[in-house]
């Protein structure tokens, strides 16, 4: 089985967050980056287990810079068999997706996975655009995936529940929790690493349809205001006088 | 004509009226899609929130969203849309991506207000940590709306249905079993939430937490923790890795507010912490805080919801 599982790189959780060039671009100053959680603890994970069950060849591909070999090669400890970098920076998921698809057509992928969404953007785009860009079925937002044959099982999220769903491969699946654990790449995987391929490839000529115009923080939340725990009735009248919500 | 997609297989949902009403505040005649069987007359009541057609597939269940994405576009053609919304729920997330690469047009994905003067749409970014302003630079324009965004609003109106044939072919997708709590409010659609984290110390002791909600009316929730070990289900899970809410009323028990939970309910309108420790760090995220134990406060905070109800009536 061939797998192909599209990560990104996404600025570590307890990032600072914070804009520059006049509120126009993320400050990447001091910014950890890591594999998109999404992307890393359930896609690919759960890649590898399918592989190291059925075998198979797991590739990993993103759409960046030479500044985002760092988390390929981190993806390729875990133990991903080579990358692909589409030599280009992200400039919208729309972007993102149609070099993807480029790539990925006539491979003869059995199954492509990614993360449910990144947590920088937060989109959920990526997937449902490469599926429809390569004519798949898609399953969105999947917290389990098996493989029988050519039959792919999944339970997905829908509103208010979940859903156990099958489709035939090739397709395209989005994955969140439940799916897989994280794994810490070894010393082994680590070194393994430095000599896997990693193939540059350069970017079809495309637009990007959208763009950030700027950016804005919240407003600072004011500090909070404490209740006596013995007096619940002062707290329901505030939530109705003040507050407004009951 | 602006668009709007709905799923009307259980009838209207609150997110449905709120892109209905969404499509209208964005000028021009709206036109709605739904795919599922519902009544006329039930469909027809979206004139009100300013439908003026409802174009309705009977043939799709809903289940397959490359089936979802020719019943839109084939919409789109026919009323010829330059906006098209979507509720950012599980469907739009699935539909919207794919109609953009099949239209060619952009998507603002997760919109939380009306555009902006220049043609930007706001959304969140980094988990809710900041807004940012999307232009789409595309003649057609493709948004979905976050739920709990806006209100539904009644303008007065009516509205024909159509029964409308879009081709879509067979879905590719088979639906093995569905598994949904009967009655359960869906919590993205939640307006009050009450939930708890391990502070509570067991399953045994949720009573207390779904009295509060009965009282309020509000969905239940919990922290990553909770469902991991299984004392609540895995959909109640609020946070990063779990769903991202943002109900107008969030009650938070015995949950500290590390930055992985904050991040599904930092657009909460009001948010209301109960925990023991006057250090927990939700303090600083919290509207208002009371520093007690949840098995005291909870109780309380019931029979108080309870007489406030009373007195209303």
């Amino acid at each position: 089985m061939n797998i192909l599982v599209c990560i990104s790189k996404a600025p570590d959780t307890t990032s600072k967050i914070a804009f520059t060039n006049g509120n126009t671009q993320f400050d990447e100053n001091g910014v950890q980056y890591i594999v998109n959680p999404y992307d890393e603890w359930y896609a690919l994970v759960r890649a590898l287990e399918l592989k190291e069950a059925q075998g198979g060849n797991v590739t990993i591909i993103t759409v960046g810079t030479t500044a985002d070999d760092a988390v390929i090669r981190k993806a390729l400890a875990i133990g991903a068999d080579d990358a692909v970098r589409i030599d280009a920076p992200a400039s919208d998921a729309y972007f993102v997706a149609m070099q993807i698809a480029e790539y990925a057509k006539g491979k003869g992928f059995d199954l492509i996975l990614t993360g449910k969404e990144t947590i920088d953007y937060n989109g959920s785009q990526v997937a449902g655009m490469l599926a429809e860009a390569l004519e798949l079925p898609y399953i969105a937002i999947a917290t389990k995936l098996d493989v029988a044959g050519s039959t792919i099982s999944c339970e997905r999220e829908i509103v208010g529940g979940m859903q156990e769903v099958e489709v035939q491969a090739p397709a395209v699946i989005s994955c969140a929790k439940g799916m897989a654990e994280q794994r810490i790449p070894n010393m082994r995987g680590i070194m393994a690493a430095r000599t896997k391929p990693l193939n540059v490839v350069a970017p079809a000529a495309l637009d990007a349809l959208t763009t950030y115009s700027t950016y804005s923080m919240p407003a600072a939340k004011s500090s909070v205001q404490l209740i006596d725990p013995n007096n619940l009735d002062e707290l329901v009248a505030l939530l109705h006088n003040e507050a407004k919500v009951i | 004509m602006n668009l709007v997609y709905i799923n009307s297989a259980n009838g209207l949902s609150k997110a449905a009226l709120e892109t209905v009403t969404y499509a209208k505040k964005l000028g021009a005649d709206v036109a709605v899609v739904t795919n599922a069987n519902a009544a006329a007359e039930q469909l027809a009541t979206l004139g009100a929130y300013g439908a003026s057609v409802v174009l309705q597939d009977a043939n799709i269940d809903g289940q397959d969203p490359s089936q979802l994405v020719k019943l839109v576009a084939a919409a789109a053609a026919k009323v010829g849309a330059s906006n098209i919304i979507f509720s950012h729920d599980l469907i739009g997330k699935a539909v919207a991506p794919r109609l953009s690469v099949r239209l060619k047009a952009g998507l603002v994905a997760g919109a939380v207000a009306l555009p902006e003067a220049d043609g930007s749409t706001k959304v969140n970014v980094f988990s809710g940590k900041a807004f940012g302003y999307v232009k789409v630079n595309t003649a057609v324009r493709i948004i979905s709306l976050l739920p709990n965004s806006i209100q539904p609003e009644q303008t007065g109106g009516n509205c024909s249905t159509e029964a409308f044939d879009s081709q879509a072919g067979s879905s590719a997708i088979s639906v093995k079993a569905t598994k949904k709590p009967e009655g359960a409010i869906p919590l993205p659609e939640a307006e009050l939430v009450v939930s708890a984290g391990r502070g509570l110390k067991g399953p045994e002791n949720w009573g207390m937490v779904e009295d509060l909600a009965a009282a309020l009316g509000a969905a239940t929730a919990c922290s990553r923790p909770v469902a991991d070990i299984g004392w609540r289900p895995h959909h109640e899970h609020v946070g990063q890795t779990g769903v991202a809410i943002r109900p107008n009323l969030y009650i938070a028990a015995g949950i500290s507010g590390a930055i992985q939970h904050l991040a599904g309910v930092n657009g909460s309108k009001v948010i209301v912490v109960i925990n023991t420790d006057a250090e927990a760090p939700f303090f600083k995220a919290a509207d208002y805080g009371i520093v007690g134990d949840a098995f005291e406060v909870l109780p309380r905070f019931t029979e108080a919801v309870k007489r406030f109800r009373a007195a209303q009536h």
